[in-house]
């Protein structure tokens, strides 16, 4: 699956957008089938790369999601608490989760670029 | 490497998403997914390959005494060509296995768990010695394909591929020698849906022709591939135990809300004492319930059930969102007292409780039944 060139990755299929905005590839809503829970964190909590900030569920899974960097939250998409399946219809855009502020501009660049991804998609992950 | 039905590439070239379930790689789901397939069941038709279930042939004059003795059902009141269902339990009242028993011309079927079928073929073949020379025990597992045609459509569907009439065949009885799509079958109005349906045993050579069969004579009722996990949600609306879930080795099928399937009045059974013992004392302590979620949040298996109090009482055996209705139920053992529909309880979703309330089950049931 083709990951969008303006994005960068993490192993855990978590994108993160330059403005902070983040939420999970197009392989990881594929892998997960029908979003129909989402659990969103609070705004102004501040994360840590790494940290888990929420729940995706489908029917049959429960995954943890995880912050590609450090940071604080700016924004969650309230939209997911009654549409879900925003997730699998537009995971890049209007699916997106949570956006970060005062993100460290070094551990952003630090994530995997597009084809790192794309090639780390194939890998069977 | 898991093992393969005879199905497997069928499922790849569907756009199956494979995954372990027992030791087979089987489709948790296909293209359209797990709703959609869900949505297929209830409305029209949907296809499972359930050949990884187990079948083990019972033959020899007592084989029907023999499978009476091995299971809680009466089997020894079905007419020829009937179909039961029932618990297979250990002395000390546990569950080996739910499974369903065919009596059929020259032999006793038994259809068990896939995950379950190696333990529940060492089990009856040990059983067996008791009836020495009158029993013989055949594992025709890996022999027998089975595939599931389950909805509403099923029987239009199934009847442009057979001349034999499907009216002839009630719910819970099977025929022999069965002609569909040119190859031979056993078809029984069985399944695991809460729907209308036939499962249907083939030989293991010949069941990719009736699976492309089916999918092509259903293609007008849009009839879909349907994989594991639609089985489990369909299987769960209508409250149809799942072993590992609702039973085991730690759980009796009166607890589990089996009793109908118990039956306490034939002279002996294994696990008979054991079970005569839990109704004689009053019932069982603990009890299988359904439970709506009142919030946000989705029950999952091993989740604990809190009483009003913020008490653990109680686990989730299986829980997901509710497909049709919205929100979230579930199935879980809690103590008889908080049995009753109506009682409020609690499930702990991530270490925060969660309202809940006890819900008369099943979850759905088909109309006109």
């Amino acid at each position: 699956m083709t990951a969008p060139e303006d994005l960068r990755y993490t192993e855990d299929h978590e994108w993160l957008r330059a403005d902070g905005q983040i939420g999970i590839t197009a392989f990881a809503q594929d892998q997960l089938g029908d979003v129909v829970f989402v659990e969103l964190p609070e705004v102004g909590r501040e994360l840590k790369k790494g940290e888990a900030f929420g729940v995706v569920e489908s029917v049959k899974s429960v995954s943890d999601l995880f912050s590609p960097v450090s940071g604080k939250i700016a924004k969650v998409n309230q939209e997911l608490v009654d549409h879900p399946e925003l997730i699998n219809q537009d995971p890049y855009g209007a699916g997106w989760i949570i956006a970060l502020e005062g993100i460290d501009a070094a551990e952003a660049s630090s994530l995997m670029d597009a084809s790192a991804y794309e090639s780390h998609q194939e890998g069977g992950h | 490497m898991g093992k393969k039905t005879p199905l497997y590439e069928e499922h790849l070239a569907l756009g199956g998403r494979m995954v372990d379930f027992g030791g087979w790689d089987m489709p948790v789901q296909y293209t359209a997914g797990i709703l959609a397939e869900h949505e297929a069941v209830r409305k029209r038709a949907g296809l499972f390959d359930v050949s990884h279930m187990g079948e083990i042939e019972c033959t020899g004059d007592r084989a029907l005494a023999f499978a009476d003795y091995l299971v809680t059902n009466n089997c020894q009141r079905l007419n020829m060509d009937q179909v039961l269902y029932t618990a297979m339990c250990y002395p000390d009242g546990g569950v080996v296995d739910d499974l369903l028993v065919y009596r059929l011309q020259d032999r006793v079927l038994l259809v068990v768990n896939a995950s379950n079928t190696e333990k529940d073929v060492a089990w009856v073949t040990e059983q067996k010695e008791t009836f020495g020379d009158g029993v013989q025990v055949r594992d025709v597992s890996a022999e027998t394909a089975q595939i599931a045609l389950q909805g509403p459509k099923a029987q239009e569907i199934l009847q442009r591929l057979t001349e034999k009439n499907l009216d002839e065949i009630a719910f819970f009885y099977a025929a022999e020698n069965v002609e569909v799509a040119g190859r031979t079958a056993l078809v029984s109005r069985t399944g695991y849906t809460g729907e209308d349906g036939f499962e249907i045993y083939l030989r293991s050579e010949d069941a990719v022709h009736v699976w492309r069969e089916i999918l092509r004579t259903g293609a007008p009722e849009e009839t879909l591939p349907c994989g594991l996990g639609a089985r489990d949600s369909l299987r769960f609306e209508a409250c149809l135990p799942l072993y590992g879930h609702e039973l085991d080795r730690e759980h009796n099928p009166l607890e589990a809300g089996l009793k109908f399937f118990v039956k306490l009045q034939k002279p002996d059974f294994i696990g008979h004492a054991a079970l005569a013992k839990v109704q004689e004392d009053g019932g069982p302590a603990r009890r299988l319930i359904g439970y709506r979620v009142l919030d946000r949040g989705i029950a999952r298996q091993g989740y604990p059930l809190l009483d009003a109090a913020g008490r653990t009482v109680g686990i989730t055996t299986s829980g997901m969102p509710s497909l049709t209705l919205g929100g979230s139920i579930g199935l879980g053992y809690v103590p008889a007292a908080l049995a009753q529909p109506g009682t409020s309880i609690a499930v702990e979703v991530r270490g925060r409780a969660v309202p809940a309330e006890v819900v008369k089950i099943p979850f759905y049931r088909r109309s006109g039944k």
